[in-house]
């Protein structure tokens, strides 16, 4: 029978973490094995194939496409700038003659005799890569990428948008029930990764973006105000390629969730260190989550140290998170795991958990709970 | 070879099912089924140990040998092993396809009909007449990745201009496929065949290139199987050999693999055939909808890519818009805080709803994405456009057009859902209401649910070519369906025509097959509920004045209709249905609907949830 909860969200005080940076199309990798990188080095790049434009040279020149060669100034892989001339007709005695020149700088890829069409093809576009966190090369992938491997904090979020941003961690509030409001961003928040409890209004983040804040980690956030910061509705939880100023990074859920206790004491705990986030987020087959990296160095580490890719199954004990209504966002221990299905108030027969929340002994769909994984 | 055993597996992206069917007392039966987590993905990476453990699950229940090591065991060695193993696939994302045609309307449309009919999810159509420049949809391609392209346009002998263009955009996108960089992108050339030679110059070199018969030979009649086989065909040997685990699946299997669409419409076309039937059928999942249909035994298949009950449900909300969504819930409830559930509900799909409050909710939306999913269907399954049709004088009077909707209401006899939402809802009422109240049949119209999604498999062994085994196979596929596969719901009654207030729409003398006889009045605006089970029963339909119930307007019908499980539905709300859009009265008419089906009795709005 497949495991009907979902996997846990990490939060993980000290663990390995492991970050394939990987270019789009084969590149070079441009930095050795064994090598200590910081977030902003480079470590491969690439070009990408340049755009493409289609000139259709047979009908600016009011000829058949079998004559466009014969007109053709320039061959195959000639190289032109824009506004060079690249195909002129005869004319009547070397008079009235008419041309056709280059749009843009590039290369001429194809010239085709059925349809009349030149493709130049522009320059090629630079892509480089970045280390994102700081760490060790753990391995080169030839010509692709790299594995960098570094120790700290790892928390997910449940979801987020924005790419990948970093800064000094700022705890902004005073416990996992605070929101943050307008007044608590300042401009002193520029380039920091701002910490909140339950909840961030949209003008808050407004203020958070004008303000220049690198990102956001917060419990809640209302569903219906994305579309004012994408511009859109969001349809599916596809994101990350969102060119926002500030990343946000949702740990509970949509609406006003107080921060896991877990995750915001761990946050609290490294206040003003260097951290890198990253708020893409995919909800589909091969799920990807925002995550929270915080590296840590030597001395900071204990070295009781936990897998951070491994997952546990649901067990009496468990320290587990109610996802879905009624008693959503609440934290509760696993009493017992029933085998038999039982009737929900829906009338939906599910496996269930009984968990013990503020004293009281609750049934709750098992695919409704969420594994709280700590170290 | 008499087939006395099958075994079929269906791997879809999260769940590989399993099922074995045995021939008992002569005829082929659902014996067991198994299901596991699919392996496709990180740790496992191969499909086969999804398989493996699900096929175990039956093992274990049917208490005789299936495995063994790490094979199924085929053929049958007395009480070991079975006769045959056949799959499907729907897993890491299915078969995602870009079309290409030189008219939108006509041969993109003719070749977006092929691949979605082979199984595939249709990324995007690109066409001469599209709107976008070149360089818009050389980006396009590129960023699409899909894993094939199907290219097609121009009739055999006209123009080779455009078709050409098409290809040069191709080759100068030089795309590359979505999985694995070891192979080149396999793309079909379904078009003018004097084009074939230049498409080959063109593309011949960058790409993986077929040549198939034309999709569109001429601008009167398709062509579409030659494009939907060799789909198939580099699905199984291009597409499915990057994904993990496949080479040994496909070593095992005695059909090809079938991506599960394909086969779930492979099925349909079947049934419609054999028992001359018009068929809806929908299959409702988290991502996406598809809903198949055959009418005038023209068969069609549409993917609503983003409609569905939980990746993607934040999109029916989107599209649909919050109030629609709403007119279908019979309480107040705050619409911030709605939105932000439904929302909860995207970034955690695997959720159910524990109270009620929650699954009427669900049910609205659900109601909402079959609805849109239909009008998307009903706009792509229609008559071949660009035809001139020769006309008779009655013609000209109804002022018939190419491009009409293949779809009719009244035509329909089955229909038939299935996803979780309407095969696992926790009263079949509820299932029936879903599918009234968003397909809303006209006359009358069997529904069924699909019990535990067994579809895709019996329709690869529909599909069985070998031929020493493909007769058994098919009849097995039939029987299986008829006897484990649906769960008859019972018909719907809906005369449709102006509705006036207060006045008789149908009268319904029913005849059961214990002699005993009903009358039942239906009146407008009224729907209840006659508990029938699955048996014929004879019916004389009288229609109210200026009503229809199938034969035309006021004309009397007396047939043989089924009940089922929920019985037969009289439903009087007209139409199209009309909701008010007084919160008070809507709330009042939801309400009476249904404690007239008694589909939600245990709802006490006012529960905390």
């Amino acid at each position: 029978m497949a495991h009907a909860y979902t996997p846990g969200l990490k939060v993980l005080h000290e663990t390995k973490i492991n970050k394939e940076r990987r270019l789009p199309l084969k590149g070079t990798v441009v930095v050795e094995n064994g090598t200590t990188v910081q977030p902003d080095d480079i470590v491969a790049k690439t070009d990408l194939p340049g755009n493409v434009q289609m000139v259709n040279v047979a009908n600016q020149l009011n000829i058949d496409a079998d004559d466009v060669n014969d007109a053709m100034t320039v061959k195959v892989g000639s190289e032109v700038r824009k506004d060079d001339m690249i195909a002129e007709t005869k004319g009547l005695f070397g008079m009235f003659k008419s041309n056709v020149t280059a749009p843009v700088d590039g290369t001429i890829e194809i010239i085709s005799d059925t349809t009349g069409q030149v493709v130049i093809r522009e320059a090629p576009i630079p892509v480089e890569i970045d280390a994102y966190m700081s760490g060790r090369i753990k391995e080169v992938i030839p010509e692709e990428g790299v594995v960098i491997e570094s120790e700290g904090v790892f928390i997910q979020g449940i979801f987020g948008i924005g790419g990948e941003s970093r800064g000094d961690l700022a705890v902004i509030v005073k416990d996992r029930e605070e929101e943050i409001t307008e007044e608590l961003i300042t401009s002193k928040l520029a380039g920091k990764i701002v910490v909140g409890g339950s909840f961030i209004s949209l003008k808050a983040y407004k203020k958070a973006i004008q303000m220049k804040v690198a990102g956001v980690v917060v419990g809640g956030f209302n569903y219906f105000d994305l579309e004012d910061i994408l511009g859109y509705t969001l349809g599916v939880a596809i994101t990350g390629s969102e060119d926002l100023v500030t990343s946000l990074i949702l740990t509970e859920g949509y609406g006003k969730i107080r921060m896991g206790s877990q995750t915001f004491d761990l946050l609290k705990e490294h206040h003003g260190k260097f951290t890198s986030v990253n708020g893409a987020t995919q909800i589909r087959a091969g799920v990807i989550r925002p995550e929270i990296v915080i590296p840590l160095s030597g001395d900071e580490l204990k070295g009781d140290h936990k897998d951070a890719y491994a997952s546990e199954g649901i067990q009496a004990g468990s320290l587990v998170r109610v996802i879905r209504a009624p008693y959503f966002g609440r934290m509760g221990k696993v009493v017992d795991l029933p085998s038999e299905l039982r009737k929900m108030e829906s009338e939906t027969m599910v496996r269930v958990a009984i968990i013990e929340i503020d004293g009281e002994n609750i049934e709750i769909p098992r695919a409704n709970l969420e594994m709280v994984e700590t170290d | 070879m008499e087939l006395r055993s099958i075994l079929a597996t269906d791997c879809g992206s999260t769940t590989t099912k399993a099922i074995l069917i045995e021939k008992i007392a002569g005829e082929y039966r659902l014996a067991f089924r198994g299901e596991a987590p699919t392996t496709v993905e990180a740790p496992f990476e191969d499909v086969t140990k999804g398989v493996l453990n699900a096929v175990m699950e039956v093992e274990e229940l049917a208490g005789r040998k299936l495995i063994d090591g790490d094979n199924i065991m085929t053929p049958r060695k007395g009480d070991e092993g079975v006769d045959i193993y056949i799959s499907t696939s729907s897993a890491g994302g299915g078969l995602q396809m870009m079309v290409a045609g030189v008219v939108k309307g006509m041969t993109g449309e003719s070749a977006q009909r092929a691949a979605l009919g082979a199984g595939s999810i249709v990324m995007d159509v690109l066409a001469s007449n599209d709107g976008r420049k070149p360089h818009e949809k050389i980006e396009r391609i590129r960023q699409l990745r899909p894993d094939m392209i199907l290219l097609s346009g121009g009739i055999d002998g006209g123009t080779t201009k455009h078709v050409v263009e098409l290809a040069e955009i191709l080759a100068a996108a030089n795309p590359k496929p979505r999985l694995g960089t070891s192979y080149k992108l396999p793309v079909i050339y379904a078009g003018n065949k004097n084009a074939a030679d230049k498409i080959k110059d063109t593309l011949g070199e960058i790409t993986d290139l077929d040549i198939t018969e034309n999709i569109r030979p001429v601008l009167e009649r398709e062509n579409l199987k030659p494009s939907r086989d060799k789909i198939h065909d580099l699905f199984m040997e291009h597409v499915m050999q990057q994904a993990p685990g496949y080479k040994k699946l496909m070593s095992w299997t005695d059909a090809p693999i079938m991506p599960t669409p394909g086969a779930v419409g492979a099925l349909i076309e079947m049934v419609a055939e054999k028992e001359n039937i018009s068929v809806v059928g929908v299959d409702i999942g988290g991502a996406t909808t598809d809903i198949f249909s055959v009418f005038q035994k023209q068969f069609n298949r549409t993917v609503s890519a983003n409609l569905g009950m939980s990746y993607s449900i934040c999109n029916v909300l989107a599209e649909a818009g919050l109030k629609n969504v709403l007119r279908w819930v019979p309480f107040d409830i705050d619409e911030k805080e709605l939105t932000n559930r439904i929302g909860n509900k995207m970034i955690r799909p695997t959720t159910v709803p524990q109270s009620m409050e929650e699954l009427v909710i669900e049910q609205a939306i659900a109601r909402e994405a079959l609805r849109l999913s239909f009008i998307q269907h009903k706009s792509f399954a229609v008559n071949l456009k660009g035809v001139q049709k020769e006309r008779t004088i009655s013609d000209a009077f109804e002022q018939s057009e190419s491009g009409e909707s293949l779809v009719d209401m009244m035509d329909l006899d089955l229909l038939v859902g299935s996803g979780g939402v309407l095969s696992h809802a926790p009263r079949r009422e509820q299932s029936a209401r879903m599918l009234i109240d968003s397909f809303l049949p006209e006359g009358i119209t069997q529904l069924a649910v699909d019990s535990i999604f067994m579809m895709p498999q019996l329709g690869v062994m529909a599909n069985i070519q070998k031929e020493e085994i493909a007769e058994d196979a098919r009849m097995a596929a039939i029987e299986v369906f008829e006897k484990d596969c649906l769960i008859r719901l019972g018909s719907c009654l809906a005369p449709v025509g102006q509705y006036k207030v207060g006045a008789t729409v149908l009268i319904t003398e029913l005849t059961l097959s214990n002699g005993e006889t009903q009358t039942h009045v239906l009146k407008s605006g009224d729907i209840f509920r006659i508990k029938i089970p699955y048996e014929p029963v004879k019916a004389k339909l009288t229609p109210g004045k200026g009503m229809n119930i199938g034969a035309g307007k006021n004309e009397v019908i007396e047939t043989t209709i089924y009940g089922g499980v929920v019985g037969i539905i009289f439903d009087g709300r007209g139409r199209p249905l009309e909701i008010s859009s007084d919160p008070k009265t809507r709330i009042s008419n939801l309400t009476n609907w249904s404690k007239a089906v008694n589909e939600y009795p245990n709802l006490n709005p006012n529960s905390e949830s």
